[in-house]
């Protein structure tokens, strides 16, 4: 801000007393879940990179992937690939000009969330 | 630059809670933001209890009779009573809104009552908003032509002037922009849902002249593309517009005219 430190004037609360809305909530998740992705592709680097080097390298890294704290973020990475996307579509849909009324944007948030859960459900089903 | 905490200067203490008052039945918990300039200490929320059966009912009512039966330091902005000048807009109940048309019945438990977020504080409610105003002017918010001016008046068909519908009602009461987290962040840069929508209000009346200008000023990575449609702005306008889809319009016509 221009005149921010004019009279060391205190900022007020912003984070700490501003209520979540679905819409803000969603918004977020769609970058928390895109820099999450990055940390479960370096991890699917490392396993392929641990299979062309040789068994050994490859047998320790399928044994933390596999095992179950590898299947929890896996998984959660299955759900924030699934979101990520639906996040991506929705965001389209929006620069094409279309569902920006309140709403259909609030509909649209909880749908990415209900249907990422229900897509990562099959997933870990089908898979 | 995002910071998630607040300066030092800035965290709140707890303040000084007012006597009840004697004999009512019908009482409500105020929770107020206090900062006063003259004493250098850091911000505090005081609380108030307010008899309802001798008070109006929205959040406005409440703040004049604090101000004027329990403490006439308390120091806020407010003007119309009615929604239309915009003065009294404060985050009441965790959202920004105008506190002469914000019902308290709307809402539950105690009313916390801080000043619009992420500015510089003035004095307890009244945030600063100089840069806000700045913004506004910067996007020249009036009528530009080039042609020769006619002799009675610019004029408009039903249909283009229907397109100003949603756009020329704002009253820059800052709700929108002090919701928005890019604003938070990046205010110093973005120009914020509020002037966006002016700004938009202006590109898309059909007598103004300076369309291309309009938007050349606004091509840029901050003043307009620090909107990620988070959509605090639309959700919180105490009036119902929706600056959200007014600054999608203008990426949109970005993109017509580049292609």
């Amino acid at each position: 801000m221009a005149d921010f430190n004019r009279g060391n004037r205190p900022l007020s609360p912003h984070l700490q007393v501003y209520r979540p809305q679905i819409t803000s909530v969603s918004s977020i998740l769609t970058r928390v879940t895109g820099n999450a992705l990055i940390v479960a592709a370096v991890l699917i680097v490392w396993w392929f990179l641990a299979a062309a080097t040789g068994p050994e390298a490859f047998d320790r890294a399928n044994w933390v992937l596999t095992s179950w704290v590898g299947d929890i973020v896996m998984t959660l990475s299955v759900w924030g690939l699934w979101y990520h996307t639906l996040a991506g579509i929705r965001h389209v849909i929006w620069d094409a000009g279309r569902g920006l009324e309140l709403g259909i944007a609030q509909a649209m948030g909880w749908g990415i969330i209900g249907g990422s859960a229900v897509l990562t459900l099959l997933t870990v089903i089908v898979v | 630059m995002v910071e998630l905490t607040l300066p030092k200067n800035s965290v709140i203490r707890t303040g000084k809670t007012w006597p009840q008052p004697q004999g009512a039945t019908n009482v409500r918990e105020f929770r107020i933001y206090r900062w006063d300039p003259d004493t250098g200490e850091n911000p505090r929320v005081d609380t108030y209890f307010v008899d309802l059966d001798t008070c109006g009912p929205m959040v406005l009512d409440a703040l004049i009779k604090i101000k004027n039966e329990i403490d006439p330091t308390l120091t806020f902005r407010r003007s119309c009573r009615e929604g239309i000048c915009g003065s009294c807009a404060m985050n009441i109940d965790g959202i920004n809104t105008l506190a002469c048309t914000y019902g308290m019945d709307e809402i539950k438990g105690p009313v916390k009552i801080y000043p619009l977020p992420h500015m510089p504080v003035v004095k307890d409610l009244v945030p600063d908003l100089t840069h806000f105003y700045a913004q506004h002017a910067s996007v020249m918010p009036w009528l530009e032509t080039s042609t020769n001016e006619p002799a009675k008046e610019w004029r408009q068909s039903p249909e283009d002037r229907k397109k100003l519908d949603g756009l020329y009602e704002c009253i820059m009461c800052a709700s929108c922009s002090t919701s928005c987290p890019s604003y938070w962040w990046n205010g110093d840069k973005y120009l914020g849902p509020a002037a966006l929508l002016h700004a938009y209000r202006w590109i898309i009346d059909s007598r103004d002249e300076a369309t291309g200008e309009r938007l050349d000023q606004l091509e840029d990575p901050f003043k307009l593309y620090r909107c990620h449609t988070i959509m605090n702005c639309t959700k919180t306008c105490p009036k119902g517009l929706n600056p959200a889809k007014a600054i999608a319009s203008i990426k949109k016509m970005m993109v017509e005219r580049a292609i």
